[in-house]
């Protein structure tokens, strides 16, 4: 399997770095594992589900793996590193790489709640960073930010209602 | 010492909380033979606290004001399951002194103090007077409510500027403004009164001498009622967020012996002026001089009891239901022996990344962490869902040894195995306090943590820097790549890609867990 691989430590907001090139061969005591053209001996053990426990020349490394509602995470220790995983040749991972910068964004709600309210109007023009509706979970209201800047296409929450994480809030072109 | 030979000892107690105090407690209860009474509300069927007890009975929907804080729902659990005793917790009804009498009109014993030392300990103004009269220090101020804001401004500038005003039923922060100069005292009075009104239904407002950048350090009592009261050493608690607390520690770096000492006279004083029974905590300010003033007394067990309870080797627990059932303190004050060190951090579903929001939500993951020297109380387990409408508290981890350097060490370690996936939580927070220069070199006040957490994006900086470590984090960075790859290859169902904020993903609904056999066969393949 070839996958493209971008990485970026979750601490260090910087965007995303260059993607890399991952080959995994499945052989029969293992892997071959080769990262951007280099070969790497690696010996893998999965404990648990989302728990992989990797050795790479004598270096014992504990990865547990994070889906949240936007993002991959992979922790290695206690280091969160936020992952973008692309097999080429795949369509359906083909169409999600485009979506980035360009093209409309879905503003997904984080963490279980209520909407409180809604801070601009269908079809108005937002900056990134701009607050798009108010959510309320444990006591405390945050505010989504609208991760681009464009035009509010479409915004379905609806204040008062109750959320999940990952229901769309709104779509920002 | 022994327990069960008692014959007044209770055979059932309920518990009105819920979290990982309502678990303590039960275990206290289970340790002593006692069966117990779990309640919950309709979003706490599958918690902790009720897959824990003995018998549960539900008493209503999620909001509290229509479960936890029901007394008549709980009043009628008590009844129908027939315990003779409440142990309210903290929080919620722990320090509502209507409760306590509902407890003995309906023939229950309340786990805690009397209705009328909550009373006076209630309203802080008259716990303020009361301790005046008992000749213990309390902030310069005034001891009733401002009559007017002629008067106050009068009485702020007998005392000096800056000033703090306060409601006198407050708490949390609320209804509380610093008035730095005589120009602002009107509107901070005005802003002060109506704050006090909506929060508490009460305007009364009292004004104090601000002391800048103190210590919050308080003094654990216990007192049975036999007329016997120990003070069991103080806990440093200065590290808070705003007014919450997040680390406590025992003893405090500050406190020599004889000043723990004085403090601990001073609490058995105000316990003695408040006829006090049972655990109870008086809070103190400590200036930069190290003089200390009554600030309140808590009429319950604390969140943060477990470094006490390490430092002292008692369960305080295990004693709040002796002395309720009627027993003398075991043990003499000269009996305390203060002996180690030991930290509590507070465990908050809440992300550090968002300006510390809270995190509700599924525990898809948890790795929690054991070995010498840590204890952790919890009341969350992997697979249950962190409802949204309590304290985001989820559990405490504290850690002990012989001095409080290694204390920290201990913890560092334990909290590098503490893992929660699925929700956030503020572990991260307590690796950057326990590695901080200042707090190692103990220098702590309550303006501690928004300082660290101020120059939190420094410390990322310098951390970028530096060829060893770069690479150390190059190497990380491939680890996590191949890992990534790995998991895709394994359980290609799993989640895949990242950015799923793009159109044409599904929202990430957790996939469902793999069957056991599907997942051994994974795990084979992988060799």
């Amino acid at each position: 399997m070839v996958y493209e691989v971008i990485v970026r430590d979750e601490a260090r907001n910087e965007l995303g770095g260059r993607p890399h090139q991952l080959e995994l061969e499945k052989t029969v005591g293992g892997w071959t594992c080769r990262f951007d053209g280099r070969s790497v001996d690696i010996d893998a053990v999965i404990i648990r589900r989302d728990v992989l426990s990797l050795l790479i020349d004598g270096h014992v490394y504990e990865i547990k793996r994070e889906q949240t509602a936007t993002d991959l995470h992979m922790w290695v220790g206690s280091t969160c590193f936020v992952v973008e995983l692309r097999d080429p040749r795949s369509l359906r991972s083909r169409q999600k790489a485009v979506g980035d910068e360009k093209g409309p964004r879905k503003i997904l709600a984080p963490m279980p709640g209520r909407i409180v309210r809604l801070l601009v109007a269908e079809n108005s023009n937002v900056e990134a960073g701009q607050g798009i509706v108010v959510v309320e979970a444990m006591k405390m209201q945050n505010e989504i930010k609208s991760p681009k800047k464009g035009v509010v296409k479409k915004i379905s929450a609806i204040p008062g209602a109750a959320v999940n994480p990952g229901d769309v809030l709104a779509i920002v072109e | 010492m022994g327990v069960t030979a008692r014959s007044k000892m209770f055979k059932k107690i309920l518990i009105a909380n819920r979290g990982e105090i309502a678990v303590r407690i039960i275990r206290a209860c289970r340790e002593m033979g006692i069966a117990t009474v779990a309640v919950y509300s309709d979003v706490d069927r599958a918690a902790l606290h009720v897959r824990k007890s003995d018998e549960a009975y539900p008493i209503g929907p999620a909001a509290a004001a229509e479960s936890y804080l029901r007394m008549d729902k709980i009043l009628d659990a008590a009844k129908r399951s027939g315990a003779e005793a409440i142990h309210p917790g903290y929080g919620f009804l722990s320090e509502n002194p209507r409760f306590a009498r509902a407890c003995a009109d309906a023939g229950l014993k309340f786990i805690g103090p009397s209705p009328l030392s909550m009373e006076m300990m209630g309203s802080k103004t008259r716990a303020r007077q009361e301790m005046e009269r008992a000749g213990v220090p309390v902030v310069p101020g005034t001891s009733r409510a401002l009559a007017s804001p002629e008067e106050g401004e009068k009485i702020a500038e007998r005392i000096g500027y800056p000033v703090m005003l306060k409601a006198a039923a407050g708490g949390g922060g609320k209804g509380m403004r610093l008035v730095q100069t005589r120009q602002e005292f009107r509107s901070a009075l005005a802003a002060a009164q109506s704050e006090a009104q909506r929060s508490f239904g009460d305007g009364e407002v009292y004004i104090e001498k601000a002391i800048i950048n103190p210590r919050h350090i308080e003094m654990q009592i216990l007192a049975d009622e036999h007329g016997n009261t120990v003070w069991l050493g103080e806990r440093e608690c200065s590290i808070q967020r705003r007014h919450q607390k997040v680390l406590e520690e025992a003893p405090s770096p500050i406190v020599d012996l004889d000043m723990r000492r004085r403090m601990g006279e001073v609490a058995v004083k105000v316990a003695e002026a408040a006829s006090y029974n049972n655990a109870g905590t008086i809070e103190f300010l400590v200036d930069q001089q190290k003089h200390f003033y009554f600030l309140e007394m808590n009429t319950r067990l604390q969140v943060e009891h477990p470094v006490t309870e390490l430092t002292t080797g008692l369960d305080l627990v295990h004693l709040q239901i002796r002395i309720a059932a009627g027993e003398k303190l075991p043990f003499k004050q000269s009996d305390v022996e203060i002996r180690g060190h030991a930290i509590e951090c507070r465990i908050y579903a809440e992300d550090p990344n968002n300006n510390y929001f809270p995190s509700p939500g599924k525990i898809t993951l948890l790795l929690s962490p054991s070995g010498p020297g840590i204890r952790r109380d919890s009341g969350m387990y992997e697979g249950w869902i962190v409802p949204l409408d309590y304290d985001p508290l989820l559990a405490k981890l504290i850690g002990y040894g012989t001095d409080r350097q290694q204390a920290i060490m201990r913890l560092q370690r334990a909290l590098s195995e503490y893992f929660v996936v699925g929700i956030k939580t503020n572990i991260s927070l307590f690796q950057q306090i326990l590695g901080d220069a200042d707090f190692q070199a103990e220098k702590l006040d309550t303006g501690y943590l928004d300082r660290l957490l101020g120059k939190g994006n420094q410390a990322g900086a310098a951390r970028a820097i530096g060829g060893e470590v770069k690479e150390k984090a190059e190497m990380l960075e491939t680890v996590a790549a191949i890992a990534a790859g790995l998991f895709a290859a394994v359980d290609p169902s799993g989640p895949v890609i990242g950015n799923a904020g793009a159109i044409g993903t599904d929202p990430a609904a957790p996939t469902a867990v793999p069957s056991n056999w599907k997942q051994r066969g994974r795990s084979e393949a992988l060799r």
